[in-house]
C-alpha cells in the first residue's frame, strides 16, 4: 500500500468523498471556537487593546500563505517527476486559496497596523514580501488560464512554480536587505522570550489548526471539481470525435 | 535507417494513430497518405522528436534528420544566400551553392526573402534540406505553392538524394511525382480505436 | 551557435528589426519622470538611480517577447529545435543576443541620461556597473519568460506578469548599488550580491526555458 494509490484520480475521488465531510467538520469546529474563544474569552491586550484580537486571522492567513505555496512547489514536483495528474491539479485548486490567504494577511494587517503603527501600509520587508507573494501567485494562476492543453498548462506552470520559489526566496532576502522593518517578531516562536502570553497562544493554536483543515478541505473540494471537469473535457472531446 | 516501432501519437491528449510500423533503408522513399486530420503531421513531428511518442519507439540515424514543416523558417529580411549559410552553418556545413543550383534559385541568391514569391520561398525551403547534407528527410506537403517544374525539380532532387544513399519519409495528399521511386502507405487504417465510454473506468479515463 | 548569434544580431539590426526601440523608450521614460515629479534637482538626483533602474529594467521587457515568438512564427523553432544544437546553447544564445541588442546598448546611455536626471558624480561608476552586472540577468530571467510564454498567441501582457515578479530581486540589489554609489556610500555588497543572481541565473535558467520550449513545441 503506497502513497501514490491515491494519485490515482479513481483512488482519489473515492477516498476525499469521504474524507471531504470529516475535515469540513473538524475545520469547522476549530475555528468556530478558535476564533469565539480569541475575540470574546480572552483578555485586552494592555498596549494594544482589542485589535490585538485580529491576529486571529492574521497570523493563520499569513501562516497558510505562505505553506500553499509550499504545497504547489511539492506538488508540482510530484508532476513533473511521477507524472500524476491529481497532484498537479491540487496544485491549480490551491492557488486561488493561496492568494486569498494572502490578500486576507495583508488586508488584516492593514487594519491591525492603522491604529498600531499610525499607517494602512509601509515598505517593511514583511509586508513587502506578502505584496510580491501576491504577484506570484497571480502569475501562476494567469499561466493556468492562459494555456489551453491542459497538459502543456501542468508542465508549464510547474516549471514556473519551481523558478518562481526560487526567485521568491531571494525577493524576501533582498527585501530584508533593502529595509529593516517596524513588523514585530513571530508571534509564535519556541523562543519563549518574544512571543505572545499564553492566554493569547492556546486560542491562536486552535484558529491555525482551523485554517489548515478548511485549506485542506477547500483543496480537496476544488480538486474534486478540477477532476470532473477534466472528465468532462475528455468525454466532450469523444463525443466531438466520434 | 528509420525503424519505427508500435508507435502510437496523440494530439492534445487524445490518440489519434496507433500501431504503426515502419522501416526505411537508405535509397527508400514511403509517403504517407490520408484525409486531412488523421494525424500525417503528428506522426511526423513525433518522428522528428518535437513531441513525445504515445507509446512505441522511433530509432534514428546517429547524425539526426532534416525536418521540414509547413512553413519554411525563413526570415524576410535577410537575403536568400544569408539565410541558406544560416541554415548551412547550423547544421556544421558551409557550402551553399550546390543547394542554390539545384533548386534553381541561384539567380535569387541576394535578394530578400521577403520579395520572393510563395513558390519560391518553398523552393529556398528544400534548399535548405540539400545544405544539411543529412541522410534522413523528413517532409510535411514538401510541393504545396510549387509550380509543375519546381515540382519535377523537387523530385528530381529527392531522386538524387535516394540514389546518394539517402531516405525520405514525406506526408502529401497529392502526387509528389516520384513514380517508382516512393511507396505509398495509407494512414486511414492506423486511425486509434476510440475507448468506448463508460467503459474506461470513471475519472481515469480522461487521464490518458 | 555563433552563426546563431550573429543571425540574431544582424536580424535586430536590419529594418523592422527593434533595435533602437528600446534605447527610445528608455529615453522617453527619463524625460517623463522629471515632467511628472517637478525639476527640483535634489529630488531627482535622490530618486535618479531607481528611476534609470526601473527605465531600463521596463526597456528590457519591451523586447522580451520578440526572443521566441518571431521564430516560432516563421517556423525556425521547429527547425532549430532538430538541428544538432541544444535547445539549452539556443535559449543561451538567444539570451545573449537579446542582451547585446538590448541590456549593453541601455547600460552605455544610461550615464548620458543620468546627467538629465543630477545624479551626483559619484553615482556614475556603480550605476554603469550595476547595469553591466544586472542585465544579463534581466535578459536571461525574460528569455525563460519568453519560452513559457511561446505557444500563446497573445502572450506579450502575459510574459510581463510573469517576469516583472521575477525581476524583483535584481531591481532591488542593482538599484541598491546605484543608491548607495550616488550617496558615497559602499556598494560592493549588493555589487556582489547582484553578480549572484546574474550567474545563477545564466547557470540554470537556460536549462527550465530549454524545459518549456520543448513542452511548447509538442
Amino acid at each position: 500500500m503506497s502513497i501514490w494509490e491515491y494519485a490515482n484520480p479513481k483512488r482519489f475521488m473515492q477516498t476525499s468523498s469521504w474524507v471531504l465531510p470529516w475535515v469540513t467538520g473538524l475545520a469547522a469546529m476549530a475555528l468556530v471556537t478558535g476564533l469565539t474563544w480569541g475575540f470574546f474569552l480572552t483578555p485586552d491586550d494592555y498596549r494594544q487593546g482589542s485589535t490585538v484580537k485580529i491576529i486571529y486571522i492574521h497570523v493563520p492567513a499569513a501562516m497558510m500563505a505562505i505553506n500553499c505555496w509550499a504545497m504547489m512547489l511539492v506538488t508540482s514536483l510530484v508532476w513533473l517527476i511521477r507524472r500524476h495528474h491529481v497532484s498537479v491539479l491540487a496544485a491549480k485548486a490551491a492557488a486561488p486559496i493561496g492568494m486569498t490567504m494572502t490578500l486576507i494577511a495583508l488586508f488584516t494587517g492593514a487594519i491591525w497596523g492603522q491604529p498600531m503603527w499610525g499607517t494602512w501600509w509601509a515598505w517593511d520587508p514583511r509586508l513587502t514580501s506578502f505584496l510580491i507573494l501576491f504577484l506570484f501567485y497571480l502569475g501562476y494562476i494567469a499561466l493556468w488560464e492562459a494555456v489551453e492543453d491542459p497538459d502543456t498548462a501542468a508542465d508549464l506552470t510547474s516549471v514556473l512554480c519551481l523558478v518562481g520559489s526560487v526567485f521568491a526566496l531571494l525577493s524576501r532576502y533582498a527585501v530584508l536587505f533593502w529595509n529593516q522593518g517596524l513588523h514585530q517578531g513571530a508571534s509564535l516562536s519556541l523562543d519563549r522570550e518574544e512571543h505572545v502570553a499564553d492566554v493569547f497562544a492556546y486560542p491562536l493554536w486552535l484558529t491555525i489548526a482551523g485554517f489548515v483543515l478548511f485549506f485542506v478541505a477547500l483543496v480537496l473540494f476544488r480538486t474534486r471539481t478540477e477532476i470532473r471537469a477534466r472528465r468532462l473535457r475528455a468525454l466532450e472531446a469523444r463525443e466531438r470525435m466520434a | 535507417m528509420l525503424k519505427v516501432r508500435d508507435l502510437g501519437v496523440s494530439r492534445g491528449g487524445i490518440s489519434i494513430l496507433d500501431g504503426i510500423n515502419l522501416m526505411l533503408a537508405p535509397g527508400a522513399a514511403l509517403v504517407l497518405t490520408g484525409p486531412n486530420g488523421i494525424g500525417k503531421t503528428t506522426l511526423l513531428r513525433t518522428i522528428a522528436g518535437l513531441q513525445p511518442a504515445a507509446v512505441g519507439t522511433v530509432e534514428l540515424p546517429p547524425e539526426g534528420l532534416a525536418y521540414a514543416g509547413h512553413t519554411d523558417g525563413l526570415k524576410a529580411t535577410l537575403t536568400v544566400a544569408e539565410n541558406l549559410t544560416f541554415w548551412a552553418r547550423v547544421f556544421g556545413q558551409d557550402r551553399i551553392a550546390p543547394a542554390l543550383d539545384a533548386m534553381d534559385i541561384a539567380a535569387l541568391a541576394d535578394r530578400p526573402a521577403q520579395n520572393l514569391s510563395a513558390g519560391q520561398k518553398r523552393r529556398l525551403g528544400l534548399a535548405r534540406l540539400l545544405v544539411t547534407r543529412r541522410r534522413l528527410w523528413l517532409l510535411d506537403e514538401p510541393t504545396v505553392s510549387l509550380d509543375t517544374a519546381s515540382v519535377r525539380l523537387f523530385a528530381g532532387a529527392v531522386r538524387s538524394h535516394l540514389a546518394a544513399g539517402g531516405a525520405a519519409l514525406m506526408a502529401s495528399h497529392i502526387d509528389l511525382g516520384l513514380g517508382d521511386a516512393a511507396t505509398t502507405l495509407d494512414l486511414a487504417p492506423y486511425r486509434a480505436k476510440l475507448p468506448v465510454p463508460g467503459q474506461g473506468g470513471g475519472f481515469d479515463e480522461a487521464f490518458e | 551557435m555563433l552563426a546563431l548569434l550573429l543571425r540574431d544580431l544582424r536580424l535586430a539590426t536590419r529594418a523592422g528589426g527593434g533595435f533602437g526601440l528600446s534605447l527610445a523608450f528608455f529615453l522617453i521614460v527619463t524625460v517623463l519622470v522629471p515632467l511628472g515629479v517637478g525639476p527640483e534637482g535634489g529630488t531627482l538626483a535622490l530618486i535618479a538611480p531607481g528611476v534609470l533602474w526601473v527605465g531600463a529594467l521596463l526597456a528590457c521587457l519591451l523586447s522580451l517577447d520578440r526572443i521566441f515568438a518571431l521564430d516560432r512564427e516563421d517556423g525556425s523553432l521547429d527547425l532549430l529545435a532538430t538541428a544538432p544544437l541544444p535547445l539549452e546553447g539556443l535559449v543561451t544564445v538567444k539570451a545573449l543576443a537579446h542582451w547585446l541588442t538590448t541590456g549593453l546598448p541601455l547600460t552605455l546611455v544610461a550615464p548620458v541620461l543620468a546627467v538629465l536626471l543630477n545624479l551626483p558624480p559619484a553615482g556614475y561608476g556603480p550605476l554603469t556597473l550595476s547595469l553591466l552586472i544586472g542585465t544579463p540577468a534581466l535578459s536571461f530571467i525574460g528569455a525563460f519568460g519568453a519560452a513559457l510564454t511561446v505557444g500563446l498567441k497573445r502572450g506579450g501582457l502575459l510574459l510581463s506578469l510573469l517576469v516583472l515578479p521575477l525581476y524583483i530581486p535584481t531591481l532591488i540589489f542593482g538599484a541598491e548599488t546605484a543608491r548607495r554609489g550616488a550617496e558615497g556610500l559602499a556598494s560592493e555588497t549588493p555589487l556582489l550580491l547582484l553578480a549572484g543572481i546574474t550567474l545563477g541565473a545564466v547557470a540554470i535558467l537556460p536549462f527550465a526555458a530549454a524545459a518549456a520550449i520543448r513542452v511548447n513545441l509538442r
